[in-house]
């Protein structure tokens, strides 16, 4: 297990100070959309009461980095998800396929690239935090080994009873996610995704995809068998016919 | 092949369809132009909640599908040796080739970098239905033109090669035969990681069979409807003694498709959401009833089926409910999740219709300068040069 992100909503003031750090840190355009996009790559709603950061949960089994044809997109031991935007053709299906709705594209450009956040991967593997974390003045974002995280989140819910919901968004979502979040209120009414399997996605390709080398070799079998059955049942048929045609000469 | 013969190229004469092919190609180019200049924000109505729309849906999906006929009937004739088909490859063939062209001028337009597309044979990744999806669309649309080479070759006198190629079918059918399993079911496939945003409707694990048979019924759907088109175009008479019993196969393909279809809702405990008649409810009844029952339910006479206009009618059918159930899978049952409502730009259906009135044309073309159908049009029209 590597690194991660604990994201306790109810912390969270809604300063923005994260999403200013991000775009500092990532060389992106100053201005903080509301939303995600692919110039904006993480974000705080305002949502019942609470602030809820959103950005990319950094998958275990990243669904992204399993649907890219060219592999553009991988997991780092160290936790983060990724981005080799030389590699990137564009065809879109990270978007299309991630349960989170997290990678977004520059639809305004010409040469156009995918972006999301890289969980400061440079930074990360240099030991250090992420920008975001370290631009957190209340400590809503926090950032440690994976196991840490989860014991601190279990902590702050059994210490505060009433205060948290038991469950910690991000154990089980998707096969589990190196971004995790704790609140008070159901995360279906923060906007997150509560409808996910617990069995990574990319499992579901991946069992029709594994079995294609055989089924590749017994389709040829097959294939060939029956132009082999076919073709001998034609070559008896002109046989018995010739040898027929003399019987009924002689 | 001294059966077949060509239509005179003389008698060629730009009429109204030229002229709609025409307008409908610049329009396509001037699509083409502002998508490279201003990206793809700025002739589609995709968007970051929406990344797949009408190209993937339609272009990619149901042009691939609908060259499925192709795989069939040269496994028809050539593996399971019903050599009375072999008259109606050629145009199937031709069908598929173009097909195939048609997915990759979309893809070149839908891909946000398309000169990087040749990253898909350097960075490999097997995981991704996409790697296979792209590997499939390289090998089958090679396969297709190696398969087509010999109408070419013979025009030109070439017979040498023609005959390398004759002599290499049997192996040459088995891979596109393989390549087409796996492609046609790899576009289900595409949408098996989205358990979470494909309506139930649609979604299932065996998505990527539902897509191969859907493919083969709605292949012989619309070798039937070329044959039917080219037949009106040609003035050429319809070859019903092979046609009547290849409608006999679609209907057995459709048919085990429909009922794996049922089996699929029911697993998904999705009867419900047809009976409220919601959006997608109404959209999946529309598409069933029109696209599976009715063609199934007619093309199950025998006095339906022999008679042209029936036929051809059920054949429209089969794939009329086949493009609504590609464009229900990407577009329709991909809404509700993503809580927004994509409706194509302009720009988007100019891409399109121009691609298949681009595709028409060459079929067109194909048919007047090589030996594409069996004597029938030549004789008839030769006569009428004698006669005059």
């Amino acid at each position: 297990m590597g690194m991660g992100l604990l994201i306790d909503s109810t912390r969270c003031i809604g300063c923005g100070a994260c999403s200013s750090a991000c775009k500092e840190q990532n060389k992106l355009p100053e201005k903080v959309e509301e939303v995600l996009t692919a110039y904006t790559w993480t974000v705080v709603q305002p949502k019942e009461g609470l602030n809820v950061r959103r950005f990319c949960m950094h998958c275990e089994v990243p669904t992204c980095a399993s649907v890219c044809p060219v592999a553009a997109l991988t997991k780092t031991p160290e936790g983060p998800v990724v981005y080799d935007a030389e590699r990137c053709m564009g065809c879109r299906y990270c978007m299309m396929a991630c349960p989170f709705e997290i990678p977004k594209y520059q639809w305004d450009r010409p040469v156009p690239v995918m972006g999301k956040c890289i969980l400061c991967a440079d930074r990360v593997k240099e030991g250090k935090l992420t920008a975001c974390t370290e631009a957190c003045p209340v400590d809503a974002t926090t950032f440690g080994k994976k196991e840490d995280l989860i014991w601190e989140a279990r902590t702050r819910i059994r210490s505060k009873p009433g205060a948290y919901l038991d469950h910690i968004y991000g154990l089980t979502e998707a096969g589990g996610t190196s971004v995790m979040m704790i609140s008070s209120v159901p995360f279906d009414k923060l906007g997150l995704k509560t409808n996910l399997p617990a069995d990574p996605p990319a499992m579901r390709t991946w069992q029709v995809l594994s079995n294609i080398p055989d089924f590749v070799g017994v389709w040829a079998v097959f294939l060939y068998g029956v132009h082999w059955i076919t073709a001998r049942r034609e070559d008896v048929a002109k046989a018995e016919k010739h040898n027929h045609g003399r019987g009924d000469r002689s | 092949m001294n059966a077949t013969a060509t239509l005179n190229p003389r008698r060629f004469r730009p009429g109204f369809w030229t002229g709609v092919f025409v307008v409908l190609f610049l329009a396509f180019c001037a699509v083409t132009v502002i998508r490279f200049t201003k990206g793809l924000g700025a002739v589609t109505h995709l968007s970051d909640r929406f990344p797949w729309g009408l190209w993937i849906g339609f272009d990619l999906l149901c042009g691939v599908g609908l060259a499925a006929g192709a795989f069939t009937l040269t496994a028809v004739v050539q593996l399971f040796n019903l050599k009375k088909f072999e008259p109606i490859v050629r145009p199937t063939i031709l069908t598929g080739f173009l097909g195939y062209s048609f997915v990759i001028v979309a893809l070149l337009l839908d891909l946000g970098q398309p000169w990087r597309i040749w990253h898909a044979i350097v960075y490999w990744n097997p995981h991704s239905v996409m790697f296979e999806v792209a590997w499939c669309v390289m090998l089958y649309t090679t396969v297709l033109a190696v398969e087509f080479a010999p109408v070419v070759f013979e025009r030109f006198g070439f017979h040498a090669p023609a005959r390398l190629i004759h002599r290499l079918i049997i192996p040459l059918v088995i891979i596109g035969v393989i390549l087409s399993t796996l492609h046609q079911s790899s576009l289900g496939t595409l949408y098996l990681i989205v358990p979470s945003k494909l309506h139930p409707l649609w979604y299932s694990p065996m998505l990527p069979l539902h897509f191969y048979i859907s493919a083969i019924g709605a292949g012989i759907g619309m070798v039937i409807l070329e044959s039917y088109l080219s037949g009106r175009a040609f003035h050429r008479h319809l070859e019903m003694n092979l046609l009547e019993p290849l409608a006999r196969g679609m209907v057995v393909a459709l048919g085990i498709y429909g009922l794996m279809r049922i089996q699929a809702i029911h697993r998904n405990h999705a009867f419900g959401s047809i009976l409220s008649f919601s959006y997608e409810g109404n959209m999946f009844l529309l598409e069933f009833t029109l696209g599976v029952i009715l063609p199934v339910v007619l093309m199950s006479f025998r006095r339906l089926r022999s008679d042209p206009n029936w036929l051809v009618g059920g054949a429209f059918l089969a794939v009329l409910g086949f493009v609504m159930n590609r464009l229900n899978v990407s577009i329709t049952g991909m809404e509700a999740a993503s809580g927004t409502r994509y409706i194509p730009s302009a720009m988007e259906i100019i891409v399109s219709v121009g691609l298949v009135a681009t595709g028409m044309a060459v079929f067109a073309f194909a048919v007047r300068n090589f030996s594409i159908f069996p004597d029938g049009p030549v004789s008839q029209s030769q006569e009428r040069e004698e006669g005059a």
